[in-house]
């Protein structure tokens, strides 16, 4: 009846996407926290916690998330804890920073691995702070900021 | 548009021609032609506002109140010739009563810092409900911050609607001045006004009623509310942004100290001492949104050339049609179930988060609002953190409806 491309509809909630929105990994609160922070998205309503254990190695040994969120905020989160345990958090933070670079449109020669699988978001402008949100909390948790990271 | 001959006669035929006044209508967004179901946030301009605003800016601009030449007295009359026809849109005793602002949200910090601010002490009580938009809230609140006055509450039940038996006790217990929505945004619970007015008056309490969600859908005079004060925006009902009314009594306005100070609400300034300028205008300072007034008196006259009764007639109808064909949808959790509603339907879908389905519904050309809806204690008492919102307007139709009902099986089906 009407024109209906459902193709970027699929490219945004891809399999992975998915499967990490309906069982996060590593959601809920850690043992012995050394770094969290809040991420807020207020346009949205988007709410995580962060928790990270970094140790005297300098590496960051466990992450987890707790928190409500959208399909997309919530698998971003899922993503990002399966992907920073064991690295140094300096890593992390050039990690996020090719990311975030990544999804806001912009060419990036990090190999983002599954995370490509946020890519479908640079086609919805108004979604990218979702898939963004619990990366700017880790930095923002690695910083120590004493204010939550927002998107806004 | 596809029309089902089998569907029942309704009043959508009546209104179907109103349609082709609203240019954004005829929108293509994402491959589809829009579905616009959020009026609630803001509603879309009819060509009659869109024309009259850019006609005053070709003949008519100046300043108003100020030059004696022709263009400043052609905008200071159809400044003052909206005012007119807004006083008469919803029943004010006197045009004086009726003051521009920027909208509900200013008209309502006007009351809490003007009318009540000088009269309240520590230890005061200021009365809302659970269904109040935020900015018949934070004002309030911000006013206790100066005051020492506190908040008090009146309770919502599962369906939306406020719980009178508590209402009654609260207001008999020494509230300073009551503050409610007509209809809430959110729920589309409209509130038992009649009641609450009479029971806040027995008891000597002043009210402001909120209505930016009730003007749009349905007549209001507030002479026969005998509401103290009523606020409403523009924007949600097919004029401008940034223009909005504050109806007071005339007793209480002559009363109140001028809430912002500058030109255009003075007689006369010296160093030594300042008078202010008569009703309406020492609420007015500075050059006011002549655009917008004129814009909004324009939406005015087209909503009466229609009739607020007709208006009401198809929006009832159309929200018990869609009321009834979302409940059909497996999965569907319907927010609001008061028994008198008007224009609004908030739900959720399985567990698919509201923003989701908002994103999914955009892609098929359908807008809604998802979220808080500037209403978080209402959220909260629900215990989700937001939900998706249709809201109608005039312009609305069934088919849009059919249209929302198969983009949101298209979301089931996107989340397996």
């Amino acid at each position: 009846m009407y024109k209906m491309s459902t193709d970027e509809l699929r490219e945004l909630y891809r399999e992975l996407i998915l499967d990490h929105a309906r069982s996060p990994r590593h959601f809920g609160k850690l043992p012995e926290v050394t770094h969290s922070a809040d991420g807020l998205n207020p346009l949205c309503g988007d709410k995580l916690k962060l928790y990270l254990r970094i140790g005297d190695d300098d590496r960051i040994q466990d992450a987890a998330f707790e928190g409500s969120g959208c399909a997309i905020s919530v698998a971003s989160a899922s993503l990002l804890t399966d992907t920073i345990i064991g690295m140094r958090p300096t890593e992390a933070q050039s990690f996020a920073g090719a990311l975030i670079h990544r999804l806001t449109g912009k060419q990036t020669n990090v190999e983002l691995g599954k995370l490509r699988a946020l890519e479908g978001v640079r086609e919805f402008p108004s979604r990218i702070k979702c898939a963004t949100l619990a990366w700017h909390a880790m930095n923002s948790a690695i910083r120590q900021d004493k204010v939550p990271a927002s998107t806004e | 548009m596809n029309q089902v001959l089998s569907k029942p006669p309704s009043m959508q035929a009546d209104l179907a021609a109103c349609r082709r006044d609203f240019p954004a209508l005829s929108l293509q967004i994402n491959g589809s032609p829009l579905v616009f179901l959020d009026s609630a946030a803001s509603s879309q301009q009819p060509n009659s506002v869109i024309d009259a605003v850019a006609n005053y800016h070709r003949n008519s601009h100046a300043n108003v109140h100020r030059g004696v030449h022709t263009l400043s007295h052609r905008a200071t009359e159809a400044y003052e010739g909206a005012r007119d026809v807004i006083a008469a849109f919803i029943g004010a005793g006197n045009r004086s009563e009726v003051i521009f602002t920027s909208g509900t949200t200013e008209s309502i910090n006007l009351v809490a810092q003007s009318f009540c601010r000088p009269m309240l002490a520590r230890g005061d009580t200021i009365l809302l409900t659970h269904l109040e938009h935020h900015s018949n809230i934070v004002p309030w609140q911000l006013l206790c911050d100066q005051t020492g006055a506190k908040l008090l509450v009146t309770p919502i039940d599962e369906t939306g609607s406020l719980d009178l038996a508590i209402f009654d006790k609260q207001i008999a217990g020494g509230v300073s001045m009551l503050a409610m929505a007509h209809v809430s945004n959110a729920l589309g619970t409209v509130l038992p006004l009649e009641h609450m007015i009479s029971r806040a008056h027995e008891h000597g309490v002043p009210v402001l009623v909120d209505g930016a969600q009730a003007v749009p859908h349905m007549d209001v005079d507030v002479k026969s509310l005998d509401c103290d004060f009523y606020a409403f925006s523009g924007h949600k009902m097919f004029g401008p942004t940034g223009i909005g009314i504050l109806y007071g009594r005339s007793e209480h306005l002559e009363r109140m100290p001028p809430y912002k100070g500058g030109g255009d609400m003075i007689l006369e300034v010296r160093f030594d001492g300042t008078t202010y300028n008569e009703l309406p205008y020492k609420f007015e300072a500075g050059t006011p949104n002549i655009s917008g007034a004129v814009g909004l008196g324009a939406a005015i006259n087209y909503m009466k050339s229609i009739g607020m009764d007709r208006i009401a007639a198809h929006e009832a109808d159309l929200l018990t049609y869609m009321t009834q064909r979302l409940s059909e949808i497996p999965g569907i959790r319907l927010i609001g179930t008061a028994k008198t509603k008007a224009s609004v339907q908030s739900f959720l879908l399985d567990d698919i988060h509201p923003h989701d389905l908002g994103t999914i519904l955009d892609h098929q050309g359908v807008a809604i609002r998802t979220g808080h809806h500037c209403a978080m204690p209402v959220m909260e008492f629900f215990g989700v953190p937001g939900t998706a919102r249709a809201s109608l307007a005039l312009y609305n139709n069934r088919d849009d409806i059919d249209r929302l009902v198969s983009s949101l099986t298209k979301a089931k089906e996107i989340f397996g």
